[in-house]
């Protein structure tokens, strides 16, 4: 079955990030395909390569960007980004960013759509 | 080929302002119309605030989106819904709420059509997907 | 349909107000903070009680669980993992109550 995910909220200051991590994991070992990850509102900051966490704590943006290297498509949105500072510069590989459209695309082509925010 | 066009469905929940969910959750409705979508939006718990008519953000130096709201229909956002009782759990009437557009014919105001949560949740279990927004 | 709530009921009436949506049929899954919900022998347990009771199949999820040290579940409330999470979106559409 096609899914995508929605990330409402930042990396670390909420568990949202972490919860679509571990699902999205959950449903590739499942067989699943993600048609695709989307990042809006603060959601946006999750994959900045400036994030320098801890040594013992896990790797927000290191581990989409990972996840962006098996080919599932991770769309940062444009506004929501230029809004916030985030550009394409700062961006871990693996991840892209573009227009609203690309969601609408994702709520139309996946049979299901899991959002985690606030 | 109707067939083929989606139902997806918004449901905002959150109270405008004091957040930028709604505000950013509208931009995403304003995209997706002009894709070949079957659109509704859901307004329940305090996402019924944002519906309230007369808000005026000038003070706070933000950009509202009343006027915003007020060209749904223009859109074709015209599937909007109030959960009644959301509205009446915060003392509001169905006067309160803004308009969302003009009927072509008439120009008589249109305003969302307040349902009552059992509507709402028949509606939710048509949808291809649900947005939170 | 399947609805997750990952709202405390303490914080806020996510968990109250979602259950007028929910029809027959619907699994509700706890998540996050949300998993608060599943505490038996709290002021905020009769929520819960009242969607079992109503035919609502309700699930927390395990990892929320042990992070939060809950062990004390309302009678009925049943557990599941991500495994468990990705076969109920895969069975239902989903609203997340955000």
């Amino acid at each position: 079955m096609k899914l995508a995910v929605c990330i409402y909220e930042g990396p670390y200051n909420h568990e949202a990030s972490d919860s679509a991590y571990h699902f999205i994991k959950a449903a590739i070992d499942k067989g699943h395909e993600i048609r695709g990850i989307f990042f809006y509102h603060d959601g946006v900051y999750n994959v900045t390569k400036l994030m320098e966490p801890p040594q013992d704590d896990r790797h927000i943006a290191n581990r989409w960007s990972e996840l962006g290297a098996t080919g599932i498509d991770i769309v940062v949105c444009i506004a929501a980004a230029k809004r916030r500072g985030i550009v394409d510069d700062v961006l871990v590989d693996n991840v892209r960013i573009s227009g609203l459209g690309q969601l609408t695309m994702m709520a139309i082509e996946a049979d299901r759509m899991v959002t985690f925010g606030d | 080929m109707s067939d083929d066009i989606k139902k997806i469905m918004f449901t905002v929940r959150n109270a405008p302002h004091g957040t930028i969910y709604v505000y950013e959750g509208l931009e995403v409705k304003l995209i997706m119309a002009a894709y070949d979508a079957d659109i509704s939006v859901v307004f329940m718990d305090d996402g019924v605030y944002a519906l309230k008519q007369g808000q005026n953000t000038d003070e706070l130096g933000i950009k509202g989106f009343e006027k915003t709201y007020g060209v749904f229909v223009d859109y074709e956002i015209e599937n909007v819904f109030v959960d009644k009782q959301s509205m009446e759990d915060r003392g509001m009437t169905a006067d309160d709420l803004l308009v969302i557009g003009e009927d072509e014919d008439t120009e008589a105001p249109i305003k969302p059509k307040v349902v009552d949560a059992s509507e709402i949740a028949a509606m939710m279990a048509e949808q291809h997907n649900i947005m939170s927004f | 349909m399947l609805h997750t709530v990952n709202k405390s009921p303490f914080q806020n009436s996510t968990l109250e107000s979602c259950q007028r949506f929910i029809n027959k049929g619907d699994v509700l899954l706890l998540i996050e903070d949300g998993v608060y919900g599943a505490v038996a022998g709290s002021v905020k347990s009769a929520i819960v009680e009242g969607a079992i009771k109503s035919g609502t199949e309700v699930y927390a999820l395990s990892s929320d669980l042990k992070a939060r040290a809950i062990t004390n579940l309302i009678d009925g409330v049943q557990i599941t993992d991500y495994a468990g999470f990705v076969d109920f979106v895969e069975k239902h559409k989903t609203h997340s109550w955000l």
